[in-house]
Parts: structure tokens; sequence; C-alpha cells
């Protein structure tokens, strides 16, 4: 797990690490047992504050998703992944090629997420709509995030 | 003197003072820095920030009041342990080389951390053998690093430490003090006139101004007590009154248009008025640019009141 800080985002910087977290939870990156990693690796990684990190997993552990283990680190104690939503889904291969066609037919990327937004907004209408907008920016963001955090 | 053992309170000062001959250069500083924190210490060139790093770093004695690290007298040896100071000017010995400048360091600190001060200087690429003298700035910034991150202080005072670095060394020495503070709960003060640089790093913050203390707090506290308000300017060169009953830090007029930094007294929400709170950059610039403003000092940075007798 790799996090990636965005200073310029207007996102508190505890919350990027909580999203990025959950993100990675849901995709199955993280998984139940999995330790993650410890504030001085992630701030020597980072050059953020400490107590930043320490608040993030405390978060976290409020919302039952870690537990912090003495002497030992923080661990994963629950996935947030759904069978659909498991970065080798099929649900997931479907997404990547529609999202292919959309950049064949010339979408850049501001404009595919404003069309996934407007679709779960139409789909979501019964709900909150706010809370649907709020999921969709955190998935563009979010995924993108761990992809660079795969790669780099 | 009654003397105060607070272990909480990494750096106290009250009613500090320094005067050189042509003036003063710090008055009446109070405030205190809990243990733990990271705090960004800013301020315009010639405020007084080197000045107050400098008493806390016992360099030179104030001229009133008093400054305590972990609630000891700083010029007590156990204090001195403590401390580390890395001056603006990074005073090392030129002749030295990298390696005899850390053996140095290893003579005259007990508890040096030699593989922390060696880590430090081999991430930063220079090399052990290298005379000090041929270093660029920004290693001898390095070096005088690893001299402090050796020495294994509780507090760190540093005084414009990333001035002459480039970014990709600025975000390794800023990862490798951060990652010493999450490993040992180190106290932390930089000093800059460059907030941008502290961004996501500080949680602390120390703005003088005019040798004074204008704001002192925890980030996120200073910046909750302050909001940005916008609407329309009214007539004639006053403030209207609906913005004139907070405490007004700054305002500026455009065309029809006001946008004040306020501390609100009661709910600062007004009919008409946009109201936010601004980003910690704002709340600095906006004092910057009033330097008759009210200061601010948050609960957790006011130093307890005197003990009779004190």
């Amino acid at each position: 797990m790799e996090y990636r800080i965005d200073r310029r985002s207007g996102i508190a910087t505890y919350l990027q690490i909580v999203q990025q977290t959950k993100q990675a939870l849901r995709l199955g990156l993280l998984q139940p047992g999995d330790r993650l990693p410890t504030a001085k690796e992630v701030v020597a990684a980072t050059a953020i504050n400490p107590n930043t990190v320490l608040k993030a997993y405390r978060e976290l552990e409020r919302e039952g998703l870690v537990e912090p283990r003495p002497g030992l680190g923080t661990f994963v104690r629950r996935s947030l992944a759904r069978p659909g939503a498991a970065a080798d889904s099929p649900l997931r291969a479907e997404l990547a090629a529609w999202t292919d066609r959309a950049r064949a037919a010339g979408l850049d990327r501001e404009d595919i997420a404003a069309l996934i937004a407007s679709v779960l907004d139409e789909r979501f209408r019964d709900g909150d709509t706010t809370t649907a907008r709020t999921t969709t920016a955190r998935t563009a963001t979010g995924e993108s995030t761990v992809r660079h955090g795969e790669n780099g | 003197m009654t003397h105060r053992h607070d272990p909480s309170t990494a750096l106290e000062a009250t009613g500090l003072g320094k005067r050189y001959r042509r003036g003063w250069a710090l008055q009446d500083v109070s405030f205190r820095l809990p243990a733990g924190r990271i705090c960004a210490l800013v301020g315009p060139n010639g405020s007084g920030k080197s000045t107050l790093l400098s008493l806390a770093a016992v360099l030179l004695a104030p001229t009133t009041g008093t400054v305590r690290v972990f609630g000891a007298d700083p010029r007590a040896a156990e204090a001195r342990r403590r401390v580390a100071f890395v001056a603006q000017d990074k005073p090392l010995y030129p002749r030295f080389t990298v390696a005899e400048t850390l053996r140095l360091g290893r003579e005259l600190n007990p508890g040096w951390d030699q593989a922390a001060a060696e880590r430090f200087v081999a991430e930063a690429e220079v090399e052990l053998t290298a005379r000090v003298g041929s270093l660029s700035g920004g290693q001898r910034t390095c070096v005088a690093l690893a001299l402090a991150l050796g020495k294994r202080a509780d507090l760190l005072l540093l005084d414009e430490p990333m001035s002459d670095q480039d970014p990709l060394r600025r975000h390794r020495t800023m990862g490798a003090l951060m990652a010493e503070a999450a490993e040992h709960g180190t106290s932390v003060v930089i000093s800059t006139h460059v907030l941008a640089e502290l961004d996501g790093v500080c949680d602390y913050l120390l703005l003088v101004g005019g040798g004074r203390i204008r704001l002192a707090g925890e980030t996120d506290a200073l910046q909750s007590a302050h909001r940005l308000v916008t609407g329309p300017r009214g007539t004639g060169g006053t403030t209207p009154a609906e913005i004139a009953r907070h405490t007004v830090v700054e305002t500026r007029a455009t065309g029809r248009q006001l946008t004040a930094l306020i501390r609100p007294r009661g709910a600062p929400a007004e009919d008409g008025w946009i109201v936010r709170e601004p980003t910690l950059e704002e709340v600095l610039l906006g004092y910057l640019r009033a330097p008759d403003a009210p200061p601010l000092l948050t609960a957790g940075a006011r130093p307890p009141a005197p003990e009779a007798g004190a």
C-alpha cells in the first residue's frame, strides 16, 4: 500500500489516506490480516506529519476496518470488497472496455467522469444524490491513485 | 524562581524579550509548544525568528523573561542534551571530512546515533570522505541536519533548513525528519518564510512579526477560528456594521465587493454574505498584510499563568 498525497486537492490529508485505504479495501488490494504501512514508512515516503497518519488510522479503526496490534502494527480487520467490485471482476472488465470505447470516441478523462457521474445521479435518484456524486468523485480519484501506487 | 516541571511542554516562553543595540528584536513573547508537535515558525525577514530560536538554544541570553525546554532551564546539562539546533548559516568545520564531522558529533554527544546520522548523509548522497568545505550549500545543510538527527534530541530547532535545498532533497529531508518524529515523538520547530514549504507537515504554527507573537497554536484550531466573508461593500469608507461586530483582521475591497478575514464573535452568517473557512495560508497572509491585527493564541498555546513569586 502506497499513499499518494495531493496537497492541492483541498481534501484533508488524513482523509486522503482514509479514502485511499478504503479504495484498496474495496478493490481487494488490501485484505483481512494485511499490515498497513507504519506511520514511519508513510511519512518517510510522503513527507507529511506523522500525527496525520495516526489520525487516519484511528479513523479507520473507529470504522472497524483496521485494528492496531501493539508492537506489531496496524492490521486490516475486514474487507470492503464486494465480489462484483474486485480488481479481476467481470463488471470491472466491462467498465474498462466501455472506457476504452469512450476514449476511442474522443472523450477525455473529465468527459468520461462527468458522463459516469450523470448516469449514477440518474440511477441513484431515489437515494441521496449527494452521496452518489461524492462516491463517484472518490472512485475517479481513488482508482487512479491505486494504479499510481502499483506502478510506482 | 519557582520551576514548574512540565515535560509535556517542549518549549515555553514567558515575557521573553531580546534587545540588541539597535533596538528590541523580540518583545513580550509568551507561548507554549506542546511536546510531539511539528511547528512552523513563520514571519517576514527580520521579524525575530532566528532570535527566538537562538534564545531557545541558549546561543543568546534573554534581556527579559524566560524560556524553558521540557520544563527545564535550557542552560541545564540535561536540557542541552535534549535540544538540537541547526542555525541558518550551518556552522561546520570546513577542513573536516563528513565522516570526521560525524565523529565529532559522536564524541560530543552521549546517546549519539551513528547509524541515523550516516543513513541521512547516505540518503542525501553526500560522500563520507568529502571535505565539508568542498560541499554545496544544500549538502552542508544535510551534514548539519545529520548531526542534529544523530544527537537523538527530543526537540529539533531548525532555522530555515530547506532554503538551499532542491525539491527532491527537500522532500527527502522532510521525509527523514518526519520519520524521526514518528519513531521517537520528536518535537520539531522549523522556521521558514514560505509556509507552503511546510504544507501538510506542520500541525502547529507560530507567527512572529515586529518582534511579537501574532499567532500561536494548533493549525486546525487557528484555521477554524477564522472566517473569510465576502459581501457588498456598502456605502462610505467604513467596514459594514455586521462585519465590524466581529474581530476584523483584514478587509479588502474590490469594486462593490468587500472581503474580510474575521474572527467571528457569535454566528458569522450574515444575510447576503458568503462565509467560508480560510486556508492556513489565507489566515497567514491576512495577518502579514495587517500588522496591527490583534494577536491570537489558542488555549493550548497560552503558557500557564505564572505562579506567585515566580
